[in-house]
């Protein structure tokens, strides 16, 4: 039981915690967009990947992190692009009328 | 972090939705620039390619239909668990001839759920695209044999745990995640898979908040936590929509219930009406509650609907629509073709603002959405969704029904 696995436990609860209280006030009306948008959120593991990558350490990692950049940075492009989208188009009805 | 939890805060409201889209963009464009000036990277080529290629996949897929977002929203779920399997196997093998059993407990786990969710969002958006049949494919102890496949990928893993130098049944492992993955889905119907898409949405989560573990990162493990965070609250909210028991859920235990539905009791009056009467009583309503499904996404109808919708607020008539949280499928999907149809939001309400009104309404449009109306749901006890909370069409004073004949 090492300390860093304590302190990323006590990141996930908190996270978790934060993440609950927060989502459950999103309206149903978005929850389309949320998991896109969580989603685009979740592809923040591009980090861990361009890291392994750029370490070069070994033919496979270097392939591995690759596959895992190009997969992980087309849900943090497409994501965002959709989210965005979306959301352009949730309109009130006064704003439109005459 | 705080700039990704801002997001998902503002998307708590329609108004201030977008402003969390740019948080989450900023936030996420400052960590990638963060790494990419890391001390530890050594070779460029590679990442620079890889960044190109996920571009050129991911603008394509941000630009997609709307009716396609269900399928969309899977793939995505199957790469970001691809990425997070990925890197977990990458790391295994960088730290190989030195992996601690504790290390070996969090990659084993990441890695085994990063490739169960890999292959289960690549079989539902292959069923959300009807590339795969929709209807649920099912033969006798099939539990049994997913379970016996589950539980040979975690005995893998504990050998692996105590015999981290066993490298050879590493891709074993992967394999049998791989083909776990493909079997929980393959059982379960289109209808169900609202609750699918949040559950393989949290599931993916939860293998990239592992992977943070795994690599102590603790940006990662917050992202990873509010993904699976929310995939899992949207999958309880479906579950209740649903009236469906969460481990009955989590089982992929789907497919069971699917008897026919049993006659239907109807006390009113049922008569088929041309367009042209529909026209007239809809014309001479005062309230007109829209309930949409599944079918006028099938249809590609909204643009219809938002034709009627314009022809009868013209004439006065109030019309609002009523939503139930399964509708369609994906969580808020009908929302989202109606707002692309430019219907505006306030209109839109949800099942438990609707129901109360029901009986003040004129007349109530049910349009492909059959099963979240039918009130079956509450009186038969041999129906398969008995007990679904349903919209409560039959309380209004005339329903009409479109569906496909």
């Amino acid at each position: 039981m090492t300390s860093s696995f304590m302190s990323s436990l006590y990141v996930f609860v908190l996270a978790g915690f934060i993440g609950f209280e927060v989502i459950r006030r999103v309206s149903p009306l978005l929850h389309t967009p949320l998991m896109s948008l969580t989603n685009a959120l979740d592809a923040i593991v591009v980090v861990a990947a361009i890291i392994i990558t750029g370490r070069s350490e070994s033919m496979l990692s270097t392939v591995l992190g690759a596959v895992a950049i190009a997969a992980s940075f087309s849900n943090m492009v497409g994501g965002f692009l959709i989210t965005d989208r979306m959301l352009r188009m949730f309109k009130l009805s006064r704003t439109k009328k005459p | 972090m705080a700039l990704f939890i801002l997001a998902l805060k503002w998307l708590s409201s329609p108004a201030s939705a977008r402003h969390g889209v740019l948080a989450g963009e900023i936030g996420a464009a400052l960590a990638v620039v963060a790494t990419l000036c890391n001390y530890e990277i050594i070779e460029y080529k590679w990442i620079v390619v890889a960044l190109v290629v996920g571009a050129v996949v991911g603008i394509p897929l941000g630009l997609v239909h709307m009716t396609a977002v269900p399928q969309r929203t899977a793939l995505s779920h199957a790469f970001g668990a691809l990425a997070a399997a990925m890197i977990g196997i990458a790391e295994y093998y960088v730290r190989l001839p030195h992996v601690s059993k504790f290390d070996m407990v969090e990659i084993a786990l990441e890695v085994i759920i990063g490739s169960l969710t890999f292959t289960g969002s690549l079989i539902a958006a292959g069923k959300l695209q009807e590339v795969l049949p929709q209807r649920p494919i099912t033969y006798k102890g099939q539990n049994f044999v997913s379970l016996s496949v589950l539980a040979a990928a975690v005995l893998i893993a504990l050998w692996l745990v105590f015999h981290p130098e066993y490298s050879r049944l590493f891709p074993v492992m992967v394999g049998v995640a791989l083909i776990f993955g493909v079997l929980l889905v393959t059982p379960i119907g289109g209808a169900d898979m609202p609750t699918v898409i949040s559950l393989l949405n949290s599931y993916a989560g939860l293998s990239a908040a592992l992977l943070g573990f795994v690599l102590n990162n603790k940006v990662l493990v917050v992202a990873g936590a509010l993904d699976g965070s929310s995939g899992f609250i949207l999958s309880v909210i479906m579950c209740k929509a649903m009236n469906r028991s969460f481990t009955n859920v989590m089982f992929g235990a789907f497919g069971q219930v699917q008897v026919s539905a049993g006659a239907e009791k109807e006390e009113r009056t049922v008569r088929s009406a041309t367009a042209e009467e529909a026209a007239s009583i809809l014309g001479n309503a005062n309230t007109v509650v829209i309930v949409p499904g599944y079918g006028m996404a099938v249809a590609q109808a909204q643009h219809k609907v938002r034709e009627l919708y314009d022809a009868l607020t013209k004439r006065g008539v109030d019309v609002k629509f009523g939503i139930h949280p399964v509708a369609g499928r994906m969580p808020g999907h009908m929302n989202v073709l109606l707002a692309e149809a430019d219907i505006p939001y306030d209109k839109l309400m949800d099942m438990d603002a609707i129901n109360p009104e029901f009986p003040q309404t004129d007349v109530a449009l049910v349009i492909g959405a059959n099963d979240v109306t039918n009130p079956a749901a509450k009186t038969d006890q041999g129906s398969p969704i008995y007990g679904m909370p349903i919209l409560e069409v039959d309380k209004s004073r005339t329903v009409m029904v479109i569906k496909e004949v």
